[in-house]
């Protein structure tokens, strides 16, 4: 059942999040997308429409600093009602080393990944009906199941949003709300684009997409995509100490 | 967003350095053209020479513009971004009933690298170019401008921009107007082709087949020059009402290259034999669109069979009152040199004009094949093999072509400095450097 199904998408211009929409739309949703370039959201927007979309409306805002979640959240839900589903996307990727020598860039990646999600988190559950079925899907990232020393920094803001989900969740056991955590790995984007791209550890966003709407639909709380990133972090998190500390990871 | 690149087109004839944008905007596209120079855009790089390569230079890759802009599914007509595949818009378009108006052997081709190479199907005598069919052009310059183009609107850029082979800017979408279907499968027929006059008496006798191509045997010698198989087909009739089932993901991919021994004569040999004689080809049958427009695709990745060296591919168009001459010898050429492979496709092109200054079909007889790349003896031969096309007044196709001279390209596209006129100075490709600079 997903004709009409209402979708927020925070960072509606990730390439996973636009695959993952598509897919959404192609079976009928309306969908309200949020992110900071309007020309790019509405090209999306439109892209959606032609692809089955009952609605697509866009709202252009700094997701990672918003002054007031309550009237924004208003002002979407004005837009067409309240969600049955919320997409979050957004979020951005350094290099470590720049990380390290610069304690601004660091603060401000950690406020984005972790700390905006989270609030915008709290500010739509506080407005939640809990009679009202909600499924919120969070992209969260391999790379926050165990701090490495080639992205802790990154690392620890998806881990510490990844601990945040886990306790919302346990927090909401029983109710109507689903939570899935997505743990990509290595995706093929234009987030990744200076990276070189070789080797068989590389998926399509529309692979993890595709992973994506099962694990919604299923109603998966953790979902590893493509699904072999589960046995390699399962040795990630377990392997003990003086054998990781040895590994250049 | 830019990364330093080994990239090499679809031949594998080696690999040449470039530097790599790759906008997921089209905003970011006008930007990457106008900042970088010289620049080249590429597509799914599904031609087989340089015509999407810009060795030392930068390449704009379109891979990630790839959304619809409108669709209006009752009257058949969509605006999507250039790096729009057909693989993704006929999953799009066929269970809508709509297919593309015109489709090559394969359908990883993006929509932009369709417009800049105007190609062509097994419909040209009815449907034309693929360039018959595109409605506008959205086109950016590196002076800013963002312009469309269109038959009735910036003409003259629009002609060179179709078949244009890239140079006249970066075509951001394409507008085009889709056929209509009523089944997504093919009712075909084959015939034996015992002689090449067959293929040209079966040609003229194929009126009421929307499809028809011939796949020759190009190791035939002598009295057997021509023998082959005759395809003709159109869309099945009466199967209204069943779902209009889109294509699926190829099932078989070739993980690396193969060693370069695979493909010899005698393997050849066999396989063009065991095409030819299975007896179950012949006859009347119905196949999905899949099957019959895109055979290879079944194979992911077929282009690496040729192992290390690489291969080339010889496409040209020779005029119908010179073709029975021409086409029979290049199949001596390449039965002589034991070099062709696989199934050479023989085709009649129709009388369809195309729309663009350097669209390579004419009305004529049109003949490709793949040449394993053996060094010297192969290009001697395309040497060869292109002397026959001059001589009969033909041309051969930029989209395919590694080798053909300056003064071959300048006979066969006699216009052409129509399109370096109306080149975007900031735009260059091998391709250009070697048959126009």
């Amino acid at each position: 059942m997903t004709a009409g199904r209402r979708i927020w998408v925070l960072g509606a211009t990730s390439a996973i999040a636009h695959a993952y929409i598509r897919l959404r739309a192609a079976r009928g949703a309306s969908l309200l997308l949020l992110g900071r370039n309007e020309a790019h959201l509405r090209a999306n927007a439109a892209d959606l429409t032609a692809r089955g979309a009952t609605a697509a409306s866009v709202k252009c805002c700094d997701l990672a600093r918003v002054p007031d979640y309550e009237s924004v959240l208003s002002e979407m839900v004005a837009a067409g009602g309240a969600p049955d589903e919320v997409f979050i996307a957004y979020g951005t990727m350094q290099q470590q080393d720049k990380l390290l020598g610069d304690i601004t860039l660091a603060r401000d990646l950690i406020d984005t990944n972790f700390t905006s999600v989270v609030c915008w988190l709290l500010a739509i559950i506080e407005r939640w009906e809990r009679s009202r079925p909600l499924t919120v899907i969070v992209i969260g990232s391999v790379a926050g199941d165990r701090g490495r020393a080639s992205n802790f920094v990154y690392g620890s803001a998806k881990g510490g949003l990844d601990r945040f989900l886990e306790g919302l969740q346990h927090a909401n056991a029983g109710t109507a709300l689903h939570i899935v955590r997505v743990k990509p790995g290595f995706v093929d984007t234009p987030m990744t684009a200076d990276i070189a791209k070789s080797g068989p550890l590389w998926a399509t966003p529309e692979r993890v997409a595709a992973d994506i709407e099962r694990a919604a639909d299923r109603g998966q709380a953790v979902l590893y995509t493509p699904w072999f990133w589960w046995p390699i972090m399962l040795v990630i998190r377990h392997l003990p100490r003086f054998m990781f500390d040895r590994l250049k990871v | 967003m830019t990364m330093r690149e080994a990239v090499r087109s679809w031949g594998c004839l080696g690999a040449r350095q470039h530097d790599v944008v790759e906008p997921a905007f089209v905003d970011q596209a006008q930007a990457a053209l106008v900042e970088h120079r010289p620049i080249l855009c590429f597509g799914a790089g599904r031609s087989y020479g340089d015509v999407c390569l810009n060795g030392g230079g930068w390449l704009l890759r379109t891979r990630s513009l790839e959304r619809l802009i409108f669709a209006n599914w009752t009257m058949g007509i969509i605006r999507a971004e250039a790096g729009m595949t057909f693989d993704a818009l006929l999953r799009l378009a066929v269970p809508k009933g709509w297919f593309l108006p015109v489709v090559p052997g394969t359908k990883y081709v993006t929509l932009g690298g369709a417009a800049a190479n105007d190609i062509h199907g097994k419909n040209h005598e009815t449907a034309g170019t693929f360039g018959c069919h595109v409605r506008r052009l959205g086109l950016a310059l590196s002076s800013g401008a963002i312009l469309e183009v269109a038959a009735d609107q910036n003409a003259e850029l629009f002609a060179a921009t179709v078949g244009g082979v890239g140079l006249t800017g970066v075509i951001l979408w394409v507008e085009l107007a889709l056929a209509r279907i009523k089944s997504a499968f093919i009712d075909v027929e084959t015939l034996k082709l015992d002689d090449l006059d067959a293929f040209f008496r079966l040609s003229k006798q194929s009126e009421g087949w929307e499809f028809s191509v011939a796949w020759v045997d190009c190791l035939a010698k002598g009295s057997d020059i021509g023998r082959g198989l005759f395809l003709r087909g159109r869309w099945r009739e009466g199967g209204e009402g069943e779902p209009l089932a889109p294509h699926g993901s190829p099932r078989f991919v070739v993980p690396f290259e193969a060693p370069s021994w695979l493909l010899n004569g005698t393997t050849v040999r066999l396989f063009n034999k065991a095409h030819r004689t299975r007896p179950w080809a012949i006859g009347r049958h119905t196949v999905h669109y899949n099957q019959f427009f895109f055979p290879l695709d079944g194979v992911g990745g077929w282009n690496k069979l040729y192992g290390a060296g690489g291969f080339f591919q010889h496409q040209c168009v020779v005029p119908t009152d010179a073709a029975a001459v021409a086409v029979r010898r290049l199949l001596e050429l390449t039965a002589a040199a034991g070099q062709g492979s696989f199934l050479m496709v023989l085709k009649m092109f129709g009388n369809r004009a195309s729309p663009g200054v350097l669209s390579f079909p004419r009305p004529g007889a049109t003949l490709a094949l793949d040449l394993p790349n053996r060094g010297d003896s192969t290009r001697r031969l395309l040497d060869d093999m292109t002397a026959v096309v001059m001589e009969a007044d033909g041309r051969v196709y930029p989209a395919k072509d590694a080798t053909m001279s300056s003064a071959a390209f300048r006979a066969g596209f006699p216009d052409w400095q129509k399109v370096e006129r109306l080149r975007d100075p900031n735009i260059m490709s091998d391709f250009w450097r070697r048959v126009a600079a």
